[in-house]
C-alpha cells in the first residue's frame, strides 16, 4: 500500500494529466453538437456494421423469392401501363369494350443463357408454351430498350433471337419527326452497345441526340425507347442515311426480359397473308 | 510564493484572456493560422507551483476559453495537455532543487531554452486543440497544416510578448 502510494505520488503529474484531460474530453463530447455526433455515429457503425454483414446473408437467401415477385410486379405495372398507352382514340365505339383495349400483356422471363461477342447471338429464356409465349413474339428489356423476337418454342423455353443477331431488324421511328426506319446489328459493328438504323430517307434532319423509339409494327408496342443517335455521318453510298445509335439497354448485364404478347397479332398475320395470297 | 507573485498572474490571466478574446478571436489567415497568446500564461506560471494547482489552474483557463469560444472543453483538455508537457519538459531539462529563478520567462531562462520549451508545449496544445476541433482523421493533412502555421503564429506573438516584458523589466 505504502509503494502505491510512493508510485502515485511520484508520477503524480501523468495521473492528475490523465485524470484532468478524461474531464476535458468528456466535457468536449458531452457538450459539442458535432463531436458528440461524430462519436456515437462511429460507434453506432461499428454495430451498424456487424448488423449489415449478417443483413447481406439474409438477403442472398431470400432473392429468389424477391427477384419472382419484383419481376411479376413489374409486368403487371407494364401492362397497365401500356393498356393506358394503347387506347386507340380514332374509334368510335358505342360499347366500351374494355376487353379490347388491352392489346399487349406482357410476360416477364428470366434469362437463362445470354450471349454478347458472337456475330449471331442468342438468349434462352425460362417459359415456353405452358406460359403463352409463341414464335416472333417481341422481346422487351425491362426499364428501356429493346431485345428481340421469340425465334423457337418449346415447353417449357424459348429462345430469343435479340438484336445482337444479323437476321433481327425491328421497326422504329424517330421520335421527333416520325422516319421510318430499321434497327439492325451486325456488319462490322459487334459492339453490344451500338447499333445501326438504315433506311431513313436522306432528307430527314436528323441530329446527335435524338431518341429513337420503336413503330408499333412488328410485334413492339410503339413508343419504347430504343437509343440516342450518336453519329449521323456514317456513309453508305445509297440515298438513305445510316444512323448508329447508342442502346440503352445493355444486354450483357441482361436477367430479366418481358415477352410481349399481342391480342391482335394472329389477325394482322393471317390478314398480311392474305394479301401477300391474292398477289 | 508571495503575495506579488499571485497579483502578476491575476493580472496577466485577465490581460492575456482579454487579449484573446476580444482581440485574437478575431484574427486568422486564411482560416489557417490563428494565434493563442493566452498559452503564454500556463508557460510562465512559477516553477515552484505545486502540479495538481497547476492543472486547476489550467484546467480553469481552458474552461474560460472554451465559454467564450463555445466550444466546451476542447481547450480545457489541450490546456490540461500542455500543463502535463511542462511539468515534463521543466523535469527533463531542469533540476528541480536547483531553480533558482521564479519562473519560467524569456528574460529568466534565456532565448534558447524557452524557445524550445515554448515550441514543444505549443504544439502539443495546438495538436490536441485541433486535433478535438476537427475530431477526425480523414483531413489529416489539412488539420496538421492548420496546427503547425498556428505554432508558428502562436510563436511568434509569444516571443514578441515575452522581448516586450523582458526589456521592461530590465530597463
Amino acid at each position: 500500500m505504502r509503494n502505491l502510494w510512493i508510485f502515485l505520488s511520484r508520477y503524480n503529474a501523468f495521473f492528475f494529466f490523465i485524470i484532468f484531460f478524461t474531464v476535458g474530453i468528456i466535457l468536449t463530447i458531452r457538450n459539442n453538437v458535432y463531436q458528440r455526433s461524430v462519436t456515437f455515429s462511429s460507434t453506432n457503425e461499428i454495430v451498424g456494421t456487424a448488423y449489415k454483414r449478417l443483413n447481406v446473408v439474409k438477403r442472398y437467401l431470400n432473392l429468389v423469392q424477391v427477384n419472382d415477385s419484383l419481376a411479376a410486379e413489374n409486368a403487371a405495372l407494364k401492362t397497365q401501363l401500356l393498356a393506358i398507352n394503347a387506347i386507340d382514340s380514332t374509334q368510335v365505339t358505342k360499347v366500351k369494350d374494355t376487353i379490347n383495349h388491352q392489346q399487349y400483356t406482357l410476360i416477364s422471363a428470366k434469362v437463362f443463357k445470354n450471349s454478347v461477342t458472337l456475330t449471331n447471338n442468342m438468349i434462352t429464356i425460362n417459359k415456353g408454351i405452358k406460359d403463352g409465349i409463341m414464335k416472333d413474339m417481341a422481346v422487351i428489356s425491362p426499364g428501356k430498350g429493346v431485345v428481340g423476337f421469340v425465334q423457337n418454342v418449346s415447353e417449357n423455353f424459348a429462345t430469343i433471337r435479340p438484336l445482337l443477331n444479323q437476321e433481327t431488324a425491328i421497326s422504329v421511328v424517330l421520335k421527333k419527326d416520325n422516319a421510318f426506319g430499321s434497327l439492325v446489328w451486325g456488319d462490322d459493328n459487334f459492339d453490344y452497345r451500338k447499333a445501326y438504323v438504315k433506311e431513313i430517307p436522306n432528307h430527314y434532319k436528323v441530329k446527335v441526340g435524338d431518341t429513337i423509339i420503336t413503330s408499333g409494327s412488328g410485334g413492339f408496342p410503339r413508343g419504347i425507347e430504343v437509343g440516342r443517335v450518336t453519329n449521323t455521318s456514317v456513309s453508305t453510298g445509297d440515298s438513305f442515311m445510316t444512323l448508329e445509335v447508342t442502346l440503352f439497354n445493355n444486354f450483357s448485364t441482361l436477367q430479366f426480359v418481358y415477352v410481349v404478347k399481342d391480342k391482335f397479332a394472329e389477325e394482322v398475320k393471317s390478314l398480311q397473308t392474305e394479301v401477300k395470297n391474292e398477289q | 510564493m508571495n503575495s506579488r507573485t499571485i497579483l502578476i498572474n491575476i493580472f496577466r490571466w485577465i490581460a492575456l484572456l482579454f487579449v484573446q478574446i476580444f482581440l485574437l478571436r478575431n484574427m486568422a489567415f486564411y482560416n489557417l493560422s490563428t494565434p493563442f497568446i493566452y498559452v503564454l500564461f500556463i508557460l510562465v506560471l512559477p516553477f515552484h507551483i505545486p502540479n495538481l494547482l497547476l492543472y486547476v489552474i489550467a484546467f480553469i483557463t481552458g474552461l474560460t476559453l472554451d465559454t467564450f469560444y463555445d466550444t466546451l472543453g476542447v481547450h480545457t483538455s489541450a490546456c490540461i495537455a500542455l500543463a502535463f508537457v511542462r511539468i515534463l519538459f521543466i523535469s527533463v531539462s531542469l533540476n528541480r532543487e536547483a531553480i533558482d529563478e521564479p519562473e519560467p520567462s524569456l528574460g529568466n531562462m534565456g532565448f534558447r531554452w524557452f524557445s524550445l520549451y515554448a515550441v514543444l508545449c505549443i504544439f502539443v496544445h495546438h495538436v490536441v486543440l485541433f486535433f478535438l476541433e476537427a475530431f477526425k482523421f480523414t483531413s489529416l493533412t489539412y488539420t496538421l497544416g492548420r496546427t503547425l502555421l498556428s505554432v508558428v503564429f502562436t510563436l511568434f506573438t509569444v516571443l514578441l510578448v515575452e522581448f516586450i516584458f523582458h526589456n521592461r523589466k530590465s530597463a
